[in-house]
């Protein structure tokens, strides 16, 4: 983010600049908790939330976030704009470029949209998914939600279970654990994971043998088409072999996290009894969302590139 | 920009000085400290806070409660700075009705005054806001004056005023330089 002023994905930040948003995030986690939740740092800017793919929680936390800040906010939805009629996403995105905005927030169901985006607009981008290739607000909530819980992140163990070959989560998630100094397995049948090794990540099939070395489990949802694409024969199968029970769960340590991108799937990758305990952080995830998004648009929004603060 | 040192105008002893009569005049103008609440203004205005906070604690006799304000959010020259980060803010409980002394270690053109005001009505309505500062160096670019100040030092625009407090910076000091370069 230091040298952009786009957050396209995990890969544009250093381990600084995750930091920095961290940090600033905290701060906002404070302005959420006042009598007042608003900030006028954002007064004057307009931030649209270009969403072609449905979305609650995302597009919510991003509506949010930029209203805590004073900004203007524009929702778009694809099924109810002009995409009906057939504008094509460059026209769409010359009309915004023409009414001025500052930011723009998209999701899109094709991998590489944002970076298309980037190429027509003057305003900052900010990818809220795109396609199952990333999620980098995800990531960083994800980041927030585990400082919260774990405390110092170097060195600590978390797994990625279940259908990480679909998974933008999982994608951008496992690259901001390994940027701070994390310890990062995938487990999940393999059909299930992507074609390439992932760089630097340990990849085993066996959710027992590796439930008792992690700090964090990070449970993905099971989407029903991937097991009548002959992903895996059965949900039931599925479930015997890579649901978190409370009989897995036991065999964690003290104090692990159990974390979850919604909508989850109760008795399918998580039990109902560990989705409600207290180590599951999968609430506090979406309490951070909004936190996160407010640091990461002040931060690309709020400053200026070789700027100087003044007394 | 590196700052180049030129002259320090305040020894360690000054900066005590100035604090002691600074905390004085809190306690004669708000006829004693029970309803005075103390907010220092990142980065150096909350060590001098906590300063003038023992000190006002001493004179009366009984523990003031102190906060510390970051501004960043409030500001209006956001887009003259690279990379802001927005640091913690904490105000001790309500201060419906109190009087607030936000307390800063140079005011120059007010702008992080004005900011401070707009937070801390967002949290409240005091009774006053009064504003301390350990150097007043000039320049006001809006209609905003110190209740409280520990040494006026005319300066031009191109000079520098740093204060170093042994809490951030290891030692006691106020220095008048340039920028290096």
């Amino acid at each position: 983010m230091a040298e952009s002023r786009h957050l396209l994905d995990v890969d544009d930040l250093t381990r600084e600049d995750i930091e920095r948003v961290l940090e600033s995030a905290r701060s906002f986690a404070e302005v959420l908790r006042r009598p007042i939740k608003k900030v006028p740092s954002l007064r004057g800017k307009t931030v649209v939330n270009l969403f072609y793919e449905p979305s609650t929680r995302t597009r919510m936390s991003f509506e949010v976030a930029a209203k805590r800040l004073s900004a203007d906010v524009m929702n778009f939805t694809a099924s109810t704009s002009s995409v009906e009629k057939g504008e094509s996403l460059k026209d769409t995105a010359l009309t915004l470029e023409a009414m001025g905005v500052d930011a723009v927030v998209i999701r899109h169901p094709v991998a590489g949209a944002p970076w298309l985006l980037r190429q027509w607009l003057e305003a900052a981008i900010l990818n809220a998914g795109d396609g199952m290739h990333a999620h980098p607000t995800q990531a960083l909530l994800d980041l927030f939600t585990l400082c919260d819980r774990l405390g110092d992140l170097e060195g600590r163990t978390i797994a990625y279970v279940g259908d990480i070959l679909h998974s933008r989560v999982a994608r951008s998630g496992i690259k901001a654990c390994r940027a701070m100094g994390m310890e990062v397995l995938v487990v999940a049948p393999p059909t299930l994971l992507p074609p390439a090794e992932l760089e630097g990540v340990e990849t085993g099939h066996d959710l027992d043998a590796v439930i008792p070395r992690c700090d964090a489990l990070y449970m993905l949802r099971i989407q029903k088409e991937r097991q009548e694409e002959g992903r895996f024969p059965s949900l039931e199968e599925y479930t015997h072999l890579y649901q978190l029970n409370p009989r897995r769960l036991g065999k964690a340590r003290p104090g692990v996290v159990v974390m979850h991108p919604g909508p989850m799937n109760r008795g399918v990758e998580i039990a109902s009894e560990v989705a409600d305990a207290p180590m599951a952080a999968i609430t506090a995830q979406v309490a951070s969302g909004v936190a996160v998004r407010m640091a990461v648009l002040f931060t690309l929004l709020g400053g200026a590139e070789g700027g100087e603060r003044v007394a | 920009m590196a700052f180049k040192e030129r002259v320090k105008v305040m020894e360690e002893a000054d900066i005590r000085r100035a604090v002691q009569r600074i905390s004085h005049e809190i306690v004669e103008r708000n006829k004693g400290a029970g309803n005075v609440v103390i907010v220092g203004i990142r980065t150096r205005g909350v060590p001098l806070s906590l300063r003038v906070a023992e000190a006002v604690s001493r004179i009366e006799g009984l523990e003031v409660p102190v906060g510390r304000l970051d501004v960043t959010l409030y500001r209006d020259d956001l887009h003259t700075m690279s990379q802001p980060v927005v640091k913690e803010t904490h105000l001790p409980g309500d201060i419906e009705g109190k009087h607030v002394v936000i307390v800063d270690d140079v005011l120059y053109t007010g702008r992080s005054v004005r900011a401070a005001l707009d937070a801390i009505i967002d949290f409240g309505r005091p009774a006053t806001i009064q504003l301390a500062v350990l150097v007043d160096r000039g320049h006001r670019e809006l209609p905003i004056r110190a209740d409280y100040v520990g040494k006026n030092i005319p300066t031009s625009v191109g000079e520098k005023v740093r204060v170093a407090l042994k809490e951030v910076d290891g030692e006691d000091g106020v220095f008048i330089g340039s920028d290096d370069g």
